[in-house]
């Protein structure tokens, strides 16, 4: 069996995959960029799963606590989520771009246009 | 005073200058304000590389917290190498960039142009000075979101297809490293590479450890294009508009060749990924397919800059080769292979930059005959061929003169063969272009086009020329990069 203290590992790579899943299978646009946005959150939910510490509580000073979860982890993760942002803000607008030059968001029909040229 | 804040002043002197390019606006003085920027930052690296040249490490803290918990920056002689190649790659390439901007790229949308080419700029350096495994994230995303806008605003539609594509598999690069370091972090409880290399050896035999080296080594693969993980190179060198293609295929590649030098060697030690993991028997294979396979395609291209892309592909393969050796002579030939190349593929892209400032396209079949009208442009393609071939005097030779001994020495003849072998075959890919500018006629239905302007001659020939003078002299190039091997390989554990 599996050990169920580690099933936050196997939630993060069952995500990980089906984002990833997407972005290679899917040939729109716009869902490849689903699926990068599910692969990348996936990443996160990695980082702050491992932050969390046996019997802690938030990281926030107090008298009443002795152990605190590790913060640091979540700062990183703000880091990369507004990377993640950018990036799909990025991607969408390249999108609309290509479809106003092409008149459409289907990888296949991109390239089969592209081919006639 | 100053001196002791160069390494801060490397990033964040391009860093500021880039949201001003947008307050500027008119593209004349983003123009120039940028390429005093350049010039200042290469001022800098110069500066850092001095200070680095007996070999010492200069540690820069940020905001003064001690590393491990603050960012440290952290410059050896490898790292102060790769800025150097970077800024001098900037410095040459945008008083280019004036006129060929100004022919590709609408005037109301240039100082966006600028100030996303600085962003890209800090992001490179940035991946190359910092000593801390997160920080490099960072940087990376800075690069190479910029880089996607850089590579969209190219005249064709298919920069856009390009763009998206790069954005795509970049994205998946950077997540994978950004797991890497994650996985590291869990195992550690440390993000600065230093203390990661003192710290790894004792968990270095745990299933995690070694996802990481795999996760981290893939993501940087593909942004360093390493063959099978080149397929965004092609389109996006092809499709972006000239200036960024000569300064990304310079410089992009380039730093994640390094840091991919950094990950295998400072962090987790040459005897752990090469001896434990015996990484490097891929390492080669992929590096030998990628020398024969590009070079290759590259004949059947019917475009000159996608033919330069494919060949970028396979010198990337010998940069790799080096790497994989894991000697310091191989090392060495890698690391002088970063800064010939450089020079090799900005001269180059720039001399195809002026065709395409002239010609509108880069199709070899309009290139017909064009050695009548644009002598000086083509005679920078044909010498800075000769040094992608590695004829003797030019920094292509160099290169692989080291490289086969390098190959040599570990008894790898096959792959010294090979390296020869490839070289015939960029023979044949850079006879192509050349046939068609010497030796077709002109025809007659062809536009009238003149020589290239100057500005944009004499950058394209002080990178070739350079290719001649670092060639014959190699004691600066040479000299560097053996001492930077020397000191990656000692650092090993």
């Amino acid at each position: 069996m599996i050990d169920p203290g580690l099933y936050n590992y196997w939630i993060a790579m069952i995500l990980m995959m089906t984002g990833f899943y997407i972005v290679i299978a899917r040939g729109n646009l716009v869902k490849k960029i689903v699926g990068l946005t599910i692969f990348q959150t996936s990443v996160f939910i990695l980082y702050i799963s491992f932050s969390k510490v046996d019997g802690a509580t938030a990281p926030i000073l107090d008298d009443r606590f002795t152990t605190y979860g590790n913060p640091l982890p979540h700062v990183l993760i703000l880091t990369a989520i507004v990377v993640g942002v950018a990036t799909s803000a990025l991607g969408l607008a390249l999108v609309v771009r290509i479809r106003e030059a092409y008149g459409t968001v289907e990888e296949d029909e991109i390239l089969e246009q592209d081919s006639n040229e | 005073m100053i001196a002791e804040h160069l390494p801060a002043l490397q990033v964040v002197l391009p860093l500021l200058a880039a949201p001003a390019c947008i307050l500027l606006r008119r593209s004349d003085l983003c123009w120039a304000f940028a390429t005093v920027v350049s010039w200042l930052s290469l001022a800098v690296a110069v500066g850092l590389l001095f200070q680095t040249q007996d070999g010492g490490v200069i540690s820069y803290h940020l905001g003064g917290w001690e590393p491990p918990w603050g960012i440290e920056y952290r410059v050896d002689l490898v790292n102060a190498f790769v800025l150097l190649i970077v800024t001098v790659i900037s410095a040459v390439v945008l008083p280019f960039a004036r006129t060929s901007v100004a022919a590709e790229i609408p005037q109301e949308k240039a100082y966006l142009f600028y100030s996303m080419y600085l962003l890209c700029f800090t992001g490179l350096l940035g991946i190359a000075i910092t000593g801390d495994a997160f920080n490099v994230f960072v940087f990376l995303e800075i690069s190479s979101l910029s880089s996607y806008v850089l590579i969209s605003l190219g005249k064709d539609r298919r920069a856009l297809t390009a763009a998206y594509q790069y954005l795509i598999m970049g994205t998946i690069g950077a997540t994978f490293f950004l797991i890497g370091v994650g996985l590291l972090y869990a195992m550690t409880g440390t993000l600065n590479m230093a203390d990661l290399a003192e710290r790894i050896p004792a968990v270095a035999d745990t299933r995690t450890v070694h996802a990481a080296f795999a996760f981290l080594v893939i993501g940087i693969a593909l942004k360093a294009a390493i063959f099978p993980l080149h397929l965004w190179l092609p389109n996006a060198y092809c499709y972006a508009p000239s200036v960024v293609t000569a300064f990304l295929a310079a410089t992009a590649t380039k730093v994640s060749i390094y840091l991919l030098l950094r990950i295998i060697f400072t962090v987790f030690g040459g005897a752990y990924g090469f001896g434990v993991l015996e990484f490097d028997l891929v390492l080669v294979v992929l590096a030998l397919v990628a020398m024969l396979a590009a070079s290759t395609v590259a004949i059947f291209q019917t475009d000159a800059k996608r033919l330069l892309a494919y060949s970028s592909v396979a010198q990337i393969g010998y940069m790799v080769l080096g790497i994989s050796l894991g000697s310091v002579v191989g090392l060495t030939g890698g690391i002088v292979h970063l800064f010939n190349h450089a020079m090799i593929k900005g001269g180059l892209f720039l001399a195809m930059g002026c065709v395409f400032l002239r010609l509108g396209s880069a199709r070899i079949r309009d290139m017909d005959g064009l050695a009548l009208v644009m002598p000086w442009t083509t005679a920078a393609f044909v010498i800075g061929g000769l040094s992608l071939i590695g004829v003797p005097l030019t920094t292509g030779f160099i290169s692989k003169w080291i490289l086969v001994q390098a190959a040599l020495e570990d008894g790898f003849w096959w792959a010294a063969v090979l390296v020869v072998f490839s070289s015939l075959l960029a023979v044949a890919y850079v006879w192509r272009v050349v046939e068609a500018a010497y030796f077709q006629p002109r025809p007659e239905a062809a536009i009238p086009v003149g020589e290239a302007p100057l500005a944009m001659l004499i950058p394209t020939w002080i990178l070739i020329l350079a290719n001649f003078y670092f060639g014959v002299d190699t004691s600066v190039t040479v000299g560097v990069a053996r001492q930077a091997a020397e000191a990656l390989v000692g650092a090993a554990p």
